[in-house]
């Protein structure tokens, strides 16, 4: 019985720890999509010389 | 775990930015600048000294230093990049922006790696500063040096091919270069190490959207010399933010809450 408790207490600690990757990652990109690609125009000339300066297809 | 992701993530975001903005200006801008002279017609490559007959070729010859200072010269037009509104930003107002997307982007980055770290932390591997150092080389591969490969960082006034093209070839090669290095770093058989070659090539066998012709302005020495530069700080930017993503990581106290 505790053994069972503690691995679905590790199975779901894994999930969490899993889930708060996959959370990082979902905001980085989204950043880096609003920053680097996104083609809003107050966006884009705003960050154009960034855009050209770390290589995104700019323009 | 989050709070010690978005810890490591920030404060090696925030290293990478100060090192980022310091070195583009010391670096890169001037190269921008120097583009947008050419792309407005500010700068002409060549006037005079490439001529299209015969005629113009006498000219062009008795003509020499005239011409190759008109070819050269950086005066009498704007030579602000101008895309479309028409408003003049003043450069105290454009630089800031571009020190402001600096932090998004690298934080951006340093986010993305540090949920890499995750990854590993969950299978039973803590990263150190030493292996963050790798990480932040991987990292640069991956996100700049590759897709440069195929989609080589333009200088301003530079023709390309359709962007949305060019944004999702951009995005495809980065994830298949990612795993492909996660599965060469971290994976223990031949079949792997084959899988990671497969996906190392695919972008390129695929191949980057491209124009059938060239119709930059620039002369390719100022065009070179960009990318180069761009690559150059790209490198150095993500060394320091792996190192220090790993440098803080690294205190873990080796649970995964």
């Amino acid at each position: 019985m505790n053994m069972t408790t503690t691995t679905s207490t590790r199975a779901s600690e894994k999930t969490t720890a899993l889930l708060s990757v996959l959370g990082m990652l979902m905001l980085g990109m989204v950043i880096l999509f609003a920053a680097g690609h996104a083609q809003s125009a107050t966006l884009h000339d705003a960050a154009h010389d960034v855009r050209h300066a770390t290589g995104f297809p700019c323009h | 775990m989050i709070q010690r992701m978005l810890t490591s993530a920030l404060v090696a975001g925030c290293a990478a930015w100060l090192l980022a903005v310091v070195l583009h200006f010391a670096f890169v801008q001037k190269y921008i600048l120097l583009g947008e002279e050419y792309e407005t017609g500010a700068a002409v490559h060549y006037a005079g000294v490439a001529p299209a007959t015969d005629a113009v070729a006498e000219e062009a010859h008795s003509h020499d230093d005239a011409a190759a200072e008109a070819g050269h010269s950086h005066d009498g037009a704007e030579a602000a990049h101008d895309h479309g509104d028409g408003e003049e930003v003043s450069t105290f107002t454009r630089n800031l922006w571009t020190t402001v997307f600096f932090g998004l982007v690298y934080v951006a980055y340093a986010l993305i790696l540090v949920a890499g770290f995750g990854l590993a932390r969950v299978y039973g591997k803590v990263v150190t500063a030493r292996e963050g150092l790798l990480w932040g080389i991987a990292g640069f591969a991956a996100f700049q040096m590759v897709p440069a490969m195929g989609l080589a960082p333009e200088l301003p006034g530079t023709l390309a091919a359709d962007l949305g093209a060019r944004q999702l070839w951009w995005w495809g090669t980065v994830a298949a270069t990612v795993a492909a290095l996660g599965l060469l770093g971290y994976g223990r058989s031949l079949v792997t190490a084959g899988l990671a070659i497969v996906l190392l090539a695919l972008p390129h066998v695929i191949g980057a959207p491209e124009l059938d012709g060239f119709s930059g302005v620039a002369p390719p020495e100022v065009a070179g010399a960009f990318s180069a530069r761009v690559l150059g700080v790209g490198l150095a930017v993500w060394a320091l933010m792996g190192w220090v993503a790993g440098l803080v990581w690294a205190r873990d106290t080796g649970t995964l809450a």
